[in-house]
Formats: C-alpha cells, structure tokens, sequence
C-alpha cells in the first residue's frame, strides 16, 4: 500500500475497489445508542435504535436537523466521545471488527487511516499555530513510516488535489491566511491523507456561504471518486443529499425515522418528518411571493421516544396512536420506515431527484 | 433532479480566494507592539535596564565598591551631588552613580535567570498536568496547591536560610515562588485548549496524545505564559532587593546591589534622603519597564485585539 497514495499508480486501487463492491459490507452500525449524563443522573439518550450498513464506494447520507443525532453518531462511530459521563451500546464493526470494543490504540491507528472524518467549521478545525504543510505531513506520518520529504511531497499532491492553487507556496501558509472554502480544502486534503476506506464528513459545507459550498461538494464528490472512498454524508441539507448519495437514512430526535434509496425517498417520502423536510427546500420554480413551507412547530416540542413518536406534536398526520406507543422501524424491500401513519400521495407531486 | 433545488456544480472551481498575505500569529503580535506606544516605553526602559547591566564597566565612571571617599563619610552627613560624583556619595564612601550601574546587573542577572528556572518548573509541571489526562493532573496540582499555599516571600526566605546566603540560593527561592503561577496558568490555558475544534479534528486523525499535546496544544496555550513571564520579571526584580533588604542576598560584600543599598540609606534616611531614593528609583523604574512590555504584550496577543 506504500504507492497507493492519492494521484499514486491507480490501477492496483481499481482492483480493489471493483472486487469489494460487491462484497459484505463496510461498516454496519448495530443498534447504536448513545446516553448522556454522569452516574446516578438522569440521562438524556441522544441516539437511539441506529442501524445503518454501507459498502465500499457507497455513499451514504444522515439527515436531520439540530439535535437529531446525526453528529453524536458519526463521533460514536470514531470513538471520538468523551470517556465520562457518556454510554454507549450497541456495535459498530468495521470489516468485521467490533470498533466500540476496540483499544485505544487501536482506534488511534483506525482514525485517520481506515477512517477519517470532516468537520463543520473549517474556521476552527486547523491549528491556527502550525503552518498547513506541516499539518498535513504529520498526519502522513503519524500513520506511514515515510520521511519528511517525501510526507511533505505528498501533502503539495494532496493540495493539488483539491485543487488549491500554488499548493507549493501554500505549504508554508497558516490557516488564517486562508479563506474558509480553502480551509475546508485543506481539511478534505488532511482526512483523505492516507486514503481512508470510510470518510466521515459532518456537515462539512455548513460554515461556508452557498457559492463555495457547491465548488467543496465537487471536490469532496471528485477525490471520494478517484480513491474509492466510502462517504457518510452527515447533513440537513436535502439539497447535498441529492446531489451526492447512493441511499439516505433520515433521522429525528435521536432515531432512523426513513431509510431509502435516494431516488424513492426524494419522490416518494413516506414518514411525514421527510416529507416536510422535502416541501420546506425553496424551488426555483414556484411562483414568485410564495411563502417557505417550514414544518410547523420546533424541534423543542418533541415526545420522548418512550411515550410515542417524537414527531407527533409536529405532524400533520397524527392519529390517537401516535401519542400511545413509540412506532418501530418496519423494513419493507429497500426501505425502511418508522410510522403509524405515513404518507401516501407525494407532498412535492412526485419529485425525482 | 428536477424539483429539488439544484446544486450548481462549476467544473472549474473558481481558485485562489482572498489571501491576506503574509502575517503569522506572532509577527501579528509583533506589528501591533510596535504601534503601542506603552510598549515602545517599556521597551526603552527595559533595553535601558539590560545595556546598563551589560556595559556597567564602560559606563560607571568608577570601579565598583572603590570607597575611595570613604574619610568624607561622617556620622551625620553624607556628601551628596557634587562635580565628579553626579548623585553624590554612598554610605560607604563609593561612588553612589557607579553603584547603582553596577547594581542593575546583580537584579538583571538574578532577576532573568530565576523568572527563566520558574518558568521551566512551571511550564514542565504546567504540561504534565494540562497534558497527561485527569490523574497526573490531580497529582500535580496538589503539589503546586501546598506551593502556592506559602506566602512567597516566606517561601523565598526559607529557602535562602537552608540553602544558605549566595545567589544561586537567591535565584531557587525566587524561581519557587513563581513555579505554581506558570503551572497554573500553563494548565490552565493547555485544558481549555483541549476542548477546541482542531485537538477534536487532531484526534479523528489518529494522532498520538504527546503530539497532539506537544506540537498543537502547546504551541497555543504559551501566549499567556509568556506574557506572564514578563510580567514576572518585575516582581523579581523587586523580590532580589526584598531579599537584600532582609539581608537575605548576596553575601559578598564587594557586590554591588539596590536593595542592600537601601538597607544601607536607612539609618542616614533623614540626612540623605539620596541614598535611598536612587536605588528605590531604580527599583522602581525598572521593574515598570518588564510590566509595561508585559501588558503590551498581553494586549498584542489578546485575540480580541486581533484583526
């Protein structure tokens, strides 16, 4: 693996790729749940009931808004929450090892080179004191036995790669001499590094204005394909989604409310939480003055999930049962679905992503 | 993907977005010191302070402790300003302008030297504790706790009396008084620093503790120590002729040295004034000049202050 690095001789990766595609899966995530809250405290459970698989190559996308879970999930998965005051059960085995079970040493040598992970704010995620050569060589070497010169070498290849110009000169720059689209470059250039299988990117186009966020979506969506790389796509932007992923687990308030294939999930949203999300995104082409559709209520009211849907207070489709008993995830064929009463006509009159 | 909003996907990313050239954090720092005139003050008073304590021979119009006026020192008077000696006599007969040159070297020397070994302590102790987990931590900071709980002046003293009177003595106690303050401080910054965005992101990475805690940490937590050094050197400064006051300094007599020329000026305090108001001067003005450079400084690494 020493020369399949990013722009290395591509044709041992291809290999690779086209032979574990069809293969078992990546990661699968098992009955994830996450408590907060110190012993003998009330705890809050912020992930409930996660299950969610993805392949090689596959991408994946989380939605949500804030506070659905979808960022304690993905620092589930890295091992990357905090030792005390924090529960967490279930599995999540990655090429069939059990990463919650694993040492920290083990995790230590998994982050970063079988997986790695994208930040919101590129304003804060780089070392303000250490030049961006720097902090892109290290991570090279803290997981290959290379020299300086070449990490170095690499790290202006990587630059190039996601396409920041003059990556020579920029080596030497720091972070605040860079414009946010640029940091988050950089940040992509830093986790792909050492060409990880899984890339984890927490809503890495958030913290950026809507022009950049299009150009870091098409490197992102770029060098994700020239590697092989699997992506979990963890966004509330239904916009990244479809432009991006393979299937889509939407979740609320801590649990997977829908699971589909992006296509039928965009045309045919059957849990009414999708559904608004779907026909609160402003079109181009309605008419002009045509107020937003938000859902209505706030991500406040909410039920716990012991005593019935989260969603209920919200929803437009709520019967008595609703507020009696928590639904559960009934898979059917590709999807999956957690309502007593979903959708049946398509809110956005059939949209195809 | 027709009724969703479309992302615009250029094929050729626009490039090379704004670039504000060529400032790290500390030459920032830098250009805002140079434009705060306290800064420049302290500075003036400081450089002032080390080249008198460098070139003390050059500029000492006689050798130290020479004495050589020894006879015109009565029990009632001593001689003051006159031609040939600018401030006078001291009260051992010896040029008082000559003295107090040769003095700024002693506080220089025990002064720099003593911040520089408190700081070393303090900042090992500061990044054991703010670096190596909880435990370590809990350790460490009892013992810079049973530190902070002796008055430093106390401690200074008792240090002196069992290491007996030398300067090396004079340089372990005043360097232990400061040792639990940059402890604290290093700590202090070291841990709120670990919550940050970038320790999380090093983490994600598979980066190992030490060089997360060494080479990022670190690097962002010494802004504030520095400052405090500087600061610090002040209070050492004063802390050197404290300790020669209570008798506590060099026990060489030939040294010359402020606060043992104010031990000397006490008893003629009434009919020379001089003698003690030049060494306090001097106390004085060069401990302002290391706390003016050190607020400066605090203000030009202040991140509010930056733009």
């Amino acid at each position: 693996m020493t020369d399949d690095i990013i722009g290395g001789p591509g044709v041992h990766r291809d290999d690779v790729l086209h032979r574990d595609l069809s293969a078992e899966a990546l990661l699968t995530v098992r009955d994830l749940r996450v408590e907060f809250g110190k012993k003998g405290q009330r705890t809050t459970t912020a992930v409930d009931e996660v299950s969610f698989e993805i392949s090689r190559g596959e991408h994946l996308g989380i939605v949500g808004e804030s506070g659905s879970g979808k960022s304690v999930t993905s620092l589930a998965v890295m091992g990357l929450l905090p030792a005390s005051g924090v529960r967490v059960s279930g599995q999540v085995l990655f090429d069939g090892e059990d990463l919650l079970a694993a040492s920290d040493k083990r995790m230590r040598s998994v982050r970063g080179r079988d997986i790695a992970m994208i930040f919101q704010d590129p304003m804060t995620s780089l070392n303000p004191v250490v030049g961006i050569g720097t902090q892109i060589s290290e991570v090279i070497r803290s997981h290959r036995d290379v020299s300086k010169s070449e990490a170095s070498e690499r790290a202006v290849e990587l630059l190039r790669k996601v396409a920041i110009p003059d990556p020579g000169r920029r080596m030497k720059e720091y972070p605040h001499q860079l414009s946010g689209g640029m940091r988050q470059r950089v940040l992509i250039a830093i986790a792909l590094a050492n060409e990880p299988q899984l890339l984890i990117a927490d809503e890495p186009t958030t913290a950026l204005d809507v022009t950049i966020q299009a150009q870091i979506l098409e490197i992102l969506k770029q060098v994700v394909a020239d590697t092989g790389t699997a992506l979990i796509m963890i966004t509330h932007d239904l916009g990244v989604v479809a432009g991006l992923c393979d299937s889509v687990h939407v979740m609320y308030q801590g649990r997977v409310v829908e699971s589909a294939e992006r296509r039928p999930l965009f045309a045919d949203p059957r849990h009414p939480y999708t559904g608004g999300l779907l026909a609160s995104v402003p079109r181009l082409d309605s008419p002009r003055g045509q107020p937003l559709k938000p859902i209505p209520g706030s991500p406040t009211d909410v039920l716990p999930w012991t005593q019935g849907c989260a969603f209920a207070p919200r929803c437009a489709n709520r019967i008595d049962k609703c507020v009696e008993k928590a639904p559960t995830l009934e898979t059917e064929g590709q999807r999956a679905l957690r309502c007593f009463n979903p959708l049946t006509a398509s809110p956005v009159g059939g949209a195809t992503p | 993907m027709t009724t969703t909003p479309q992302i615009i996907s250029p094929s050729n990313p626009v490039l090379g977005v704004d670039v504000e050239h060529g400032t790290s954090l500390w030459r920032g720092a830098w250009r805002r010191l140079r434009r705060n005139p306290v800064a420049i003050l302290g500075a003036f008073l400081v450089l002032a302070f080390v080249l008198v304590a460098i070139f003390a021979e050059a500029l000492a119009p006689y050798a130290a402790n020479s004495r050589e006026w020894a006879s015109e020192v009565t029990l009632t008077s001593v001689p003051g300003p006159r031609d040939g000696n600018l401030l006078g006599i001291d009260r051992y007969g010896s040029d008082l302008y000559s003295q107090l040159l040769y003095g700024a070297r002693q506080s220089l020397v025990i002064g720099v030297v003593s911040t520089l070994l408190g700081l070393t302590v303090g900042a090992v102790l500061g990044v054991l504790a703010g670096g190596l987990g909880a435990k370590v931590d809990m350790v460490v900071m009892r013992i810079v706790d049973i530190l902070l709980s002796i008055p430093s002046l106390l401690l200074a003293v008792s240090i002196v009396a069992v290491l007996g009177q030398n300067r090396y003595a004079v340089m372990i106690a005043i360097a232990s008084a400061q040792v639990p303050v940059f402890a604290r401080l290093l700590r202090g910054t070291m841990l709120s620093q670990a919550k940050s965005d970038y320790v999380l992101a090093a983490t994600s990475l598979g980066l190992r503790r030490r060089t997360i805690v060494m080479g990022h940490v670190l690097p962002n937590s010494l802004g504030p120590t520095i400052v405090q050094a500087t600061l610090n050197l002040s209070t050492a400064v004063i802390e050197v002729a404290a300790l020669s006051f209570l008798g506590l300094g060099e026990s060489d007599p030939a040294v010359a040295e402020w606060g043992r020329m104010l031990v000397a000026a006490q008893d003629r305090f009434a009919s020379s004034p001089q003698l003690a108001l030049w060494p306090g001067l001097a106390i004085a003005v060069s401990a302002l000049g290391f706390t003016l450079l050190g607020e400066a400084l605090r203000e030009a690494l202040d991140p509010k202050g930056r733009r």
